[in-house]
């Protein structure tokens, strides 16, 4: 079994806060300069996604999402220790954020 | 060998220019762009005015505000509401201050009363949604059927509206400053209060900042300058790890106002208060993110594990049978606020059963609960999940995430964090987690700028709006006060005589920032603010004496010459993160000066003395005020009551009408 060992830092912090999809960021930057904190930086390499650079200070108030363009190219995701569940009333089937097999996605838009 | 904290460092993205100046004049200069602060603007800039506005992130999102709001407070003036403003003041003393009760301000809360339904529909004319234009909601019980307003809260009295477009309102004010040629200069942390000869206590005339992102100085001049940065929010509590989602403060109110004003010799009060509320730093869930019944999710039906029912009371005790009398005031009561927030019964609102901790500890509802959606009436459902949830501040994220992960409210009960039962007595329950020690002065909870009835503080050419006054309101407070602020602002600009910037003030405040960059070794800005934070959580906490406060105040002092004095700075970021920590010793050391002022332990203000135990002495029931003059820390007091007193009119009426210039 032969598997790479690297020297690097440990995370600077237990979750990723911002993730994109490369295939669907056209690296537009409207998220890096949404964004109240900084959180996020260009990418030296133009037309790639932003590179989180500071995921230890994001407040999670969503504002690159919805600001976002491209639907999909950028998501937010809560760290695992904050993660929530629920219960479905009629069968008692209990569901999570992030759970293996989840049910489809419920597309109902919000009102407004 | 690289030392590990420049292991993988790459280029910095933008152009780095330190030191270099920029010049801008303005009339009304506006220091923070959050709601208040847009809202001061556009109405400066609509009196002719020519504004600046300067914003240590960016103004399309930023503040507190910037990611929503759910429903706008205090509309009195609405066409459906059932109480005046008069009424309102009567009942709250004060909703800005709403923990504050008599200690509270009272003035922003009547403006709001007054305008915040102008200021509302100010809003709708700039795009945001403010009607169930679509009748999503025909015939629910907190829908108008001739204006289509949806109220919120007290169904009977509907004062309070449900914003349907509240998530894009911060864009909307946005492209409304564009529109009226307001110049915005986003990514620039204001510094520091520029004086007329750069002396304490004289005519403000504008003020510095250094971008966060390029390391470039500015200097602001105007005729007058408005202070909208926010309160001071994150004293007690930094996480290093998981804080965002959780924090309902926002993490850039770091008080660079409260310092600014105090060091151009305005004078503060109330910098002794603060709360637990509301404080749980990283360790709590998503704001709003697990089942709950508090605010945004009220009245929401709530069941144990085995799907019975927790009953709700009204103010009295008496149980409600119906999701509809939820609300509704009680009998012989005009109106009410959700829950039992506000230490006052006059405005105490249906509630839960307020025993529900020993209910649980006797095994009567049995862990965990959940937020019974699908067991809610159709609108109400629709109106808690699909309305206030992704229109809320920071809470559209967890509308398209839970979605997205199929819940559905119509079937799906979100569970509700399971902590120890004592924890369920305030229903804010995704934040209930953390040691007392862990306090704030953000939001509604500390103290700011004294001020008058043209919300001009102590000190000539400077105006005060939004959580920067002392016992600041939420959202439609800071667009009132915003509004307000900027016509008296905007007036005396017409009238001021050319500012002066004393270039010494200039050059001593560049000396202070750029000094920082000289430091190689040290501790990083992470590890200061942490230090600070447990300083403010060991000696300035819950419970404090004149020994603690000494200590606390020995400590900042060392840490000031220690470790904040060799912190390191590798970039523009970091630059602006070890201000805030300047920022933080200087807003740290007054609120420990003014809690040695006051020598009586006190409810409203939430500040217990262990020397001085007696709660609520008559002799002390006024306003401690601090300021510096000539460097030196000057205390004195207001009576609670001072903007009704000579040389003020006796009734918020008469003041307004007489100040108000509408």
């Amino acid at each position: 079994m032969e598997e790479k060992a690297l020297m690097v830092p440990n995370p600077m912090t237990p979750c990723q806060a911002i993730l994109f999809d490369p295939e669907l960021c056209t690296g537009c930057n409207i998220c890096v300069d949404v964004c109240r904190s900084d959180v996020m930086v260009p990418n030296p390499e133009k037309g790639k996604p932003p590179i989180v650079l500071y995921p230890d200070e994001c407040w999670f108030c969503g504002c690159c999402v919805s600001d976002c363009p491209v639907s999909g190219a950028i998501r937010v995701e809560y760290p695992l220790n904050q993660r929530v569940g629920w219960k479905r009333k009629e069968t008692g089937e209990y569901f999570r954020i992030g759970m293996k097999n989840p049910p489809p996605p419920n597309t109902k838009p919000p009102v407004g | 060998m690289v030392e590990p904290k420049y292991m993988n460092a790459m280029k910095w993205p933008y152009p780095v220019e330190y030191g270099k100046e920029n010049e801008v004049s303005a009339d009304v200069l506006i220091l923070g762009g959050g709601i208040a602060g847009c809202h001061a603007a556009i109405s400066a800039a609509r009196r002719g005015a020519k504004v600046a506005v300067v914003e240590k992130g960016a103004v399309i999102r930023s503040g507190l505000g910037g990611a929503g709001v759910d429903h706008w407070h205090l509309a009195c003036t609405n066409p459906c509401s059932e109480v005046t403003p008069e009424e309102m003041i009567e009942v709250v003393k004060g909703f800005g201050d709403y923990f504050f009760l008599e200690y509270g301000n009272g003035i922003t809360c009547y403006i709001t009363c007054k305008e915040s339904y102008d200021a509302l529909l100010d809003c709708e004319k700039m795009g945001v949604k403010v009607r169930d234009v679509d009748d999503e909601f025909v015939g629910a019980e907190f829908r108008d059927e001739k204006t289509k307003l949806m109220f919120a809260y007290d169904y009977k009295s509907r004062y309070c509206i449900r914003v349907n477009g509240g998530a894009d309102i911060k864009v909307a004010l946005f492209n409304e400053l564009k529109r009226l040629g307001v110049k915005i200069y986003d990514r620039i942390m204001a510094t520091s209060i520029l004086t007329e000869d750069g002396k304490q206590g004289a005519r403000v005339v504008g003020a510095t900042g250094v971008n966060v992102r390029t390391g470039e100085f500015y200097i602001f001049k105007a005729k007058a300058t408005i202070l909208s940065t926010g309160a001071p929010a994150g004293l007690w509590t930094f996480s290093t790890e998981l804080a965002g989602a959780p924090l309902f403060q926002e993490p850039n109110l770091t008080g660079e106002g409260t310092a600014m004003a105090w060091q151009a010799g305005a004078e503060l009060t109330a910098m002794e208060r603060s709360s637990s509320m509301l404080a749980s730093g990283g360790f709590g869930y998503p704001m709003y993110g697990t089942g709950n019944a508090h605010n945004t999710w009220y009245p929401c039906t709530i069941v144990d594990a085995n799907g019975k029912e927790i009953p709700w009371v009204d103010r009295d005790g008496n149980v409600l049978k119906t999701v509809s009398e939820r609300n509704r005031p009680a009998s012989g009561q005009k109106t009410f606020f959700y829950g039992r927030m506000a230490p006052s019964y006059d405005i105490w609102g249906p509630n839960l059963i307020p025993d529900l901790p020993d209910r649980i500890m006797r095994g009567e509802f049995v862990l965990p609960l959940y937020a019974d959606l699908p067991g809610m009436p159709k609108h109400e459902r629709r109106v808690i999940w699909g309305l206030m949830i992704p229109h809320e501040g920071k809470c559209r994220i967890i509308y398209d995430t839970y979605q997205r992960a199929g819940f559905d409210p119509e079937k799906d009960m979100l569970q509700v964090n399971v902590m120890p039962p004592d924890q369920y007595i305030f229903t804010a329950w995704w934040g209930s987690y953390g040691p007392r020690q862990w306090r704030t002065g953000g939001f509604c909870n500390g103290g700011g700028l004294v001020f008058d009835w043209d919300l001009r503080t102590s000190l000539e050419g400077l105006y005060v709006a939004g959580q920067s006054t002392y016992a600041g309101g939420d959202h439609s407070v800071a667009a009132c006060s915003g509004r307000y602020a900027a016509r008296k602002a905007a007036q005396y600009a017409k009238v001021a005589g050319e500012p002066v910037v004393e270039r010494k003030q200039v050059d001593t405040e560049k000396a202070r920032i750029y000094t920082l960059l000289k430091r190689k070794d040290g501790i990083g800005w992470k590890e200061l603010r942490a230090g600070l934070c447990r300083i403010m959580q060991d000696y300035c906490g819950e419970y404090k004496s004149e020994e603690t406060l000494k200590m606390g105040l020995r400590w900042l002092k060392s840490i000031r010459e220690s470790e904040a004095s060799t912190a390191y700075v590798r970039n523009p970021h970091e630059l602006a993160r070890t201000l805030e920590c300047l920022t933080h010793i200087t807003v740290g050391e007054i609120i420990m000066q003014a809690s040695l002022a006051r020598k009586a332990s006190n409810s409203a203000l939430e500040f217990n003395r262990l020397d001085y135990p007696k709660k609520d002495p008559p002799e002390w029931n006024k306003l401690v005020t601090i300021r510096l003059e000539n460097g030196d820390i000057k205390i004195g007091e207001l009576p609670l009551n001072y903007l009704l007193l000579p040389p003020n009119a006796s009734t918020y009426e008469d003041n307004y009408r007489k100040h108000s210039s509408l």
